[in-house]
């Protein structure tokens, strides 16, 4: 090991109990101690993914490798606590639900809970390096409910309501001069502004679905409905670019106030 | 027996739920089938969890490239599954919520999970900033037209767009920045996203339908044959 | 004119040295960048790594903040609230993790706040196991502090995480003691008074999901909404809020996006609650800095594409 790595990592361990001491001394409240050790710890582990941006680092790789336990048990023991317990040993066991002291449940079907028992089972077989294929069965069960569930609400949702929802009045009613190019605004009682807005929507979608539309050439009138498409969803993609800029420097803002708020105690 | 049967599950399982919807008396049996997915899923995360020991064990055995850091995976997995299914530390008794406040559970979940979770997706700021520089040019017509939406967005999500065109008059206050990017989302935006979604719902649909009647197979892990 | 209100603004709300200073810093660094692009010399990809910090540090530093107003869709989901009659149950749905709480935290927060005030029930249950987590920091940072007078059960109750993503929600669309027999404290759903007339989603007056991610809001519509035709709004991560206007308004009452979103509501129950007056509002603080590094990224674009225009115009790309 090099030797400006062993400096490093001394000088790291360093700021940490430093860092850890100062913060449990001037704590107040319970256990000050813990709770200044907590505050350390995020703060390393925050400035741990950090250090990558300069370079991938030791540091980097731990905090990478403890995310990935810390949260696939996080979701275990969520899953576990909430729906095994919370809904399959009700319904199962009276003596395994006064152990964990949730209601047990009566009821005639009862006895079919024992399937998703199988089925779970059957999924975990997946680690199993013979009985693989019998993870096939509960996957297909899986595979089933998404299918189901999903036909009727993506067609109703997405397609029929999406449909209903584009067709619009393109033209308003004539109530003069006065009304139809008064208040351009955004309130979009401004006739005119309302009617631009539609036909937007309108000939925007029809546009934008002919350009998804690859099974006939896109020349002559379709082309330049095509082309229209093209910029609809390039003002489209460009507002999500917008969009995700300001999602992520959000991000970033909510970690460094972490630093500058929680950790080094510089703004309220 | 190996595609005969789970292609049967998926058949049925998946027309009992469409008929759920159009037959009340079916609604039950529904709701059960949901269930038992929903407990199916928590094994799905137990498998999830199975794995992840078994992929970084092979990786510690095998010594592969940075098979040390295995050991932290592992060492924080056990450490948070110890936390969770014994309720370490947890102030209330066994019928507690888990995430009870200072339990040991919650504490690791807010000293650990929480700011490497958060700081893994605010790196993509950096990321963003740099992609601006060196990737967003106005190299054409469209890219053209999308950098001009970005500006409006970014410009108009912001106060200091309101201050560049606040001298538009009322009358025609759409043309000020915030109003127009207002109007760029729930118009020219919503059009664009809502001729993708019809796309993706009809693509949903017909997959789904493929699924149940069992022209789509590539979830059996063969090619169907 | 306005270039002179934004300085005045900072100057006035800032400490005025080292706002000056810092934003000398980040201005000259970019005169600095364009300097060198144009000289055709290689720029670090830290050194722009470096500036977007600075360019978030300084306002977090030396606070800036502004006054926002809401925009029609955030005002739809505001009003929904005001115009619910008292005793309302609204469900909050946390449909999220850390990465996504910067910017619906703060939506969360404001939204019980604003029901907890109206003298509305909530109900909160998660799609997320995360949002179980995220929960807890609502409750450490509202509800014990500001609404000690609101009991469990009663005015609120947590029902938690449950796995299994829209197949709860299917499940809840006809029958929440089916998917919910507890709540989070394993208290029986019989013996929790707010549900004493809710047997479905179908019995709650408003609905609103707290997300970003799947399963989150598009989950909510296609599974409760739509099909119950409850109303349903949303408050969302930046980067998934273009994706839901398709469902506004016929299908999605209200939408929060992102950070601004998250910033005009808390401004909007401000203005309106004068006992929030000095509620924190994480969101409104947030827009100074996210200010800056808009500016910031924004002159990284032009800088980029003149050095574009001026290499193509000496023939270096075809």
């Amino acid at each position: 090991m090099k030797k400006s790595t062993i400096i490093i990592f001394a000088l790291v361990v360093l700021v940490f109990i430093a860092s850890w001491i100062l913060k449990g001394s001037t704590n107040e409240g319970d256990s000050p101690y813990l709770q200044g050790f907590l505050v350390t710890l995020a703060a390393f582990l925050t400035l741990a993914i950090m250090s990558f941006l300069y370079k991938d680092n030791p540091y980097y790789k731990f905090a990478e490798h403890l995310f990935v336990g810390v949260s696939a048990a996080y979701w275990m023991c969520l899953g576990f606590w909430s729906t095994i317990v919370g809904n399959l040993i009700p319904r199962l066991s009276r003596g395994m639900s006064d152990f964990f002291q949730v209601p047990y449940i009566e009821g005639d079907y009862n006895f079919f809970f024992v399937i998703p028992i199988i089925f779970g089972v059957l999924l975990l077989m997946r680690l199993s390096p013979k009985g693989g294929w019998l993870s096939r069965w509960p996957l297909a069960f899986i595979v089933g409910t998404t299918a189901g569930l999903n036909f009727v609400r993506y067609l109703r949702s997405d397609f029929i309501k999406q449909i209903y929802s584009t067709i619009i009045p393109l033209v308003v009613e004539w109530k003069g001069f006065g009304a139809f190019f008064s208040d351009f605004t955004l309130s979009a009682t401004g006739q005119l502004a309302l009617m631009g807005t539609n036909i937007v929507i309108f000939i925007g979608v029809i546009c934008g679905l002919i350009y998804f539309y690859f099974s006939k050439e896109h020349t002559g009138l379709f082309g330049r409905a095509s082309r229209v498409g093209i910029w609809i969803l390039m003002i489209t993609f460009g507002a999500s670019f917008g969009y995700t800029v300001m999602g992520r420097i959000s991000l970033l803002v909510g970690r460094i106030t972490f630093l500058f708020k929680d950790w080094l105690e510089i703004i309220n | 027996m190996k595609r005969f049967v789970p292609l049967t599950i998926t058949f049925f399982v998946g027309t009992l739920l469409i008929f759920s919807v159009f037959i009340p008396p079916m609604e039950t049996l529904g709701e059960n089938f949901t269930l038992f997915f929903d407990i199916i899923a928590v094994f799905a995360f137990f498998l999830g969890g199975g794995n992840l020991i078994r992929v970084h064990f092979t990786k510690i055995s095998r010594k592969k490239e940075d098979w040390p850091f295995s050991f932290v995976t592992i060492f924080g997995f056990l450490f948070m599954l110890a936390a969770g299914l014994f309720k370490i530390g947890n102030p209330g008794d066994i019928a507690s919520s888990v995430t009870a406040p200072d339990s040991l559970f919650e504490m690791v979940y807010r000293a650990v999970f929480v700011p490497l979770g958060s700081t893994m997706y605010a790196l993509l700021a950096f990321f963003v900033a740099s992609a601006s520089y060196r990737a967003f040019r106005a190299k054409n017509r469209e890219a053209t037209l999308l950098l001009i939406a970005a500006f409006i967005i970014l410009l108009g999500s912001t106060p200091f767009g309101t201050m560049l065109t606040s001298w538009v008059p009322e009358l025609m206050s759409v043309l000020q920045i915030p109003n127009l990017a207002v109007w760029i989302m729930s118009s020219p935006n919503l059009a664009g996203q809502r001729a993708i979604l019809i796309g993706i719902g009809l693509g949903v649909v017909s997959i789904s339908l493929r699924l149940i009647l069992g022209l789509e197979r590539t979830y059996l892990g063969d090619d169907g044959a | 004119m306005m270039v002179h209100n934004l300085i005045s603004t900072i100057l006035i709300t800032g400490e005025n040295i080292g706002v000056t200073v810092s934003l000398a810093v980040i201005f000259g660094g970019l005169a600095w960048l364009m300097y060198r692009s144009i000289k055709g010399r290689e720029v670090d990809r830290r050194v722009i790594f470096l500036f977007i910090f600075v360019a978030v540090a300084t306002p977090i530093i030396f606070t800036i903040t502004f006054e926002f107003k809401a925009t029609p869709i955030v005002r739809a989901l505001y009003d929904k609230i005001e115009s619910l009659p008292e005793n309302s149950t609204v469900l909050l749905s946390y449909d999220f993790d850390p990465a996504m709480a910067p910017e619906v935290q703060p939506m969360a927060n404001a939204l019980t706040r604003h029901c907890l005030a109206k003298g509305h029930k909530i109900v909160y249950m998660c799609l997320f196991a995360t949002g179980q987590g995220q929960l807890e920091r609502t409750f450490r940072e509202v509800i014990r502090p500001e609404f000690a007078d609101k009991v469990d059960g009663i005015d609120y109750v947590n029902l938690g995480y449950k796995a299994g993503n829209e197949g709860v929600l299917n499940v809840i669309i006809t029958d929440f003691q089916k998917m919910f027999p507890t709540d989070v404290n394993t208290v029986p759903y019989d013996s929790i008074p707010i549900f004493n007339n809710i047997k479905s989603c179908k019995d709650l007056d408003f609905i609103v999901s707290i997300g970003g991610g799947r399963p989150g809001i598009k989950e909510w519509i296609l599974f409760v909404g739509d099909p119950g035709d409850i109303p349903i709004a949303a408050g969302v991560a930046a980067v998934v809020a273009p994706q839901l206007y398709p469902y506004y308004p016929n299908q999605l009452l209200g939408l929060l996006g992102g950070v601004k979103g998250a910033a005009e509501y808390e401004n909007t129950l401000k203005d309106n609650y004068p006992r929030f007056e000095n509620s924190d509002t994480p969101a409104i603080k947030m827009m100074g800095p996210q200010t800056l590094a808009h500016i910031v990224i924004m002159l990284f674009i032009i800088i980029g594409n003149i050095l574009y225009f001026r290499e193509k115009r000496l023939g270096k790309h075809k």
